[in-house]
């Protein structure tokens, strides 16, 4: 009963996921397996120097995108969930609005963007900029000049942020789903204590509701740093521009591109793998300590 | 409690001037994809301009060069195998897990709990490779490749067996809800433990069951990444991944994107608006423990 089931997951995501640690130490190029050498950390070396630009470009744009979700997606699903908490006037309605874009795959929304909204033609963007005619449009996705620079080469391009703002509005209706079904279980008698005690709305969120979330804010948190490392499809579907490469764009290169390269691919998966890692064990530590008893 | 009425007042403006940012992406998809691109792209208003014409040729147009029927027929063929599939084997190991007590239960469901975890991305060149060496018989429907890779079978298998983590940690935080002796009397009537799974246990998980296979349906039919690396030939890829291939030939046309991009977005939308409690419990289920 437990055996197929467990063989096909683990033969299909647990020995990939070590032989991915394996692989990052080899020259592959995939074919033949007499090909196969063993070379150390050389893989990782070169990402540090020759592939420097691409890696230190994609960590910051995965970084990116974690801070994005993070400081404006987060906060937004939780101040929403919030209100709706409060069961005013069309609650269902709003509930609906805002969670319907966690039902679409990205890829579409990247569609869904690209045409409705970035359309240097007849976006919305352009169309309230008045940059409609020839010449004088903006192209949103286009442009990789940085719109917030840290050191010389590095910093945050126009065109990444113009995808980072799609997957913000698909993300705050998760959080509000999320922290909603939290604030329904949160015990009604601890707020009225605090509003005895005369804390303000602020204060009693602040001190009592939002500790008592800790469960769901774990989980929070969990999804949106491994949402911020997965991302992949959005940048695909629209043609990866340049200034928009993330890890996951680099582990895959190889596979999708003309060149095939498993060990330089595995060693930027191995990096995927070691960010999670401390997270996932986070997660499953608060999630199993009680049941261990 | 939203003590002054100046406050509700800013809580209702808040929410409506949200919600509408929120909806106009879905909005100018509907209204674009029913007008003709020669019309909106030279009004200065965009699709925001009041319409002379409105048409279907789009969606005809979309539908003809995305190959749609096509993709559909693919899609359905995944779909439909990989979610009866997923509930199928996670059910099963939740019922383990969960109604028995033996000494890897724990090791187990984390092992299951964090295989979902992982970025898909991370164990790709392996994968694909592995997929790559699996011979599939010939009379195997969809596998022109004679491999796993660029067939219909190896994708359900991947979306089976990365899609149980998720739903094994929800059933069995489901089941372990069930009074136990429910078993006990079962065992004590002499039900064989498959009666005890598919009699007694499986049907009082149907709530659970009824929510997964909502989200699991979402979620499958919107895979991008798998199908885009391990099928990639053009023709046999499902309707989202499908999209790959429409990128270069439709950008010149964003009308006919929009109609695209909703032709692909009405089951969803459907589902949605029929099941939207299902998947908002399925997603809380998954987040609060049992």
């Amino acid at each position: 009963m437990v055996g197929v089931p467990t063989f096909l997951h683990v033969s299909l995501i647990w020995v990939p996921a070590i032989c991915t640690f394996l692989l990052s130490f080899t020259n592959w190029n995939g074919f033949r397996f007499d090909n196969m050498e063993f070379v150390g950390l050389r893989n990782y070396k070169q990402l540090f120097t020759v592939f420097e630009k691409d890696l230190y470009e994609a960590l910051l744009n995965n970084a990116w995108v974690l801070i994005f979700l993070f400081v404006v997606a987060t906060p937004l699903g939780i101040l929403v969930a919030y209100i709706l908490d409060k069961n005013l006037r069309g609650t269902a309605v709003y509930q609906s609005v805002f969670y319907f874009p966690v039902v679409l795959s990205l890829a579409v929304v990247g569609f869904i963007w690209k045409s409705v909204i970035y359309s240097p033609r007849q976006g919305v963007l352009n169309v309230l900029l008045n940059r409609t005619e020839e010449g004088n449009q903006i192209s949103w996705l286009g442009d990789s000049d940085q719109v917030i620079t840290l050191v010389s080469d590095y910093g945050l391009s126009k065109n990444f942020l113009a995808i980072i703002a799609p997957m913000i509005w698909r993300h705050v209706g998760y959080i509000m789903v999320l922290y909603l079904a939290g604030l329904k279980a949160v015990d009604p008698s601890l707020r009225e204590a605090a509003a005895i005690d005369g804390s303000n709305e602020w204060q009693s969120f602040k001190n009592v509701v939002f500790p008592s979330l800790k469960p769901v804010n774990i989980v929070i948190l969990v999804i949106t740093v491994i949402e911020a490392l997965r991302v992949f499809d959005i940048i695909d579907v629209l043609n990866n521009p340049i200034g928009t490469d993330v890890l996951s764009i680099l582990v895959t290169e190889s596979i999708l591109g003309e060149s095939s390269n498993v060990g330089r691919g595995s060693a930027y998966g191995v990096m995927l793998l070691m960010l999670c890692f401390g997270f996932v064990v986070w997660y499953l530590r608060s999630t199993f300590r009680e049941d261990d008893a | 409690m939203i003590s002054s009425r100046r406050n509700q007042i800013i809580a209702q403006v808040f929410l409506f001037a949200m919600a509408v940012l929120w909806m106009l992406p879905i909005l100018g998809m509907i209204i674009s994809s029913f007008r003709p691109y020669a019309e909106t792209s030279t009004d200065p208003n965009g699709f925001f301009s009041w319409p002379d014409t409105l048409t279907l040729d789009n969606f005809r147009n979309a539908w003809a060069r995305g190959n749609m029927p096509r993709h559909w027929f693919v899609t359905f063929l995944v779909v439909i195998p990989a979610v009866i599939l997923v509930l199928f084997f996670s059910s099963m190991v939740a019922f383990a897990v969960s109604r028995y007590s033996w000494k890897f239960n724990i090791a187990l469901l984390m092992l299951f709990t964090a295989g979902n975890l992982l970025p898909p991305q991370s164990i790709i060149q392996p994968l694909f490779q592995i997929y790559n060496r699996i011979p599939i018989p010939e009379f195997a429907p969809y596998s022109n490749s004679g491999e796993l890779r660029g067939s219909l079978i190896g994708l359900i298998l991947i979306h089976v067996a990365f899609q149980s983590g998720f739903c094994t940690f929800v059933l069995s935080n489901y089941m372990k809800t069930l009074p136990k002796e429910l078993n006990e009397a079962a065992m004590v009537d002499g039900a064989s433990l498959w009666r005890q799974y598919w009699q007694i246990v499986m049907p009082l998980t149907r709530p659970a069951l009824g929510a997964l296979a909502t989200l699991e349906f979402a979620w499958i039919y919107n895979d991008y990444f798998w199908a885009v690396v391990l099928v990639q030939k053009g023709n046999d890829l499902p309707i989202t991944s499908s999209l790959r291939n429409l990128s270069g030939e439709f950008f010149t046309d964003d009308n006919l994107v929009a109609a695209g991009s909703l032709i692909v977005v009405i089951p969803t939308i459907l589902i949605y608006l029929a099941l939207r409690r299902q998947f908002i419990s399925g997603l809380s289920v998954g987040a609060s423990k049992g």
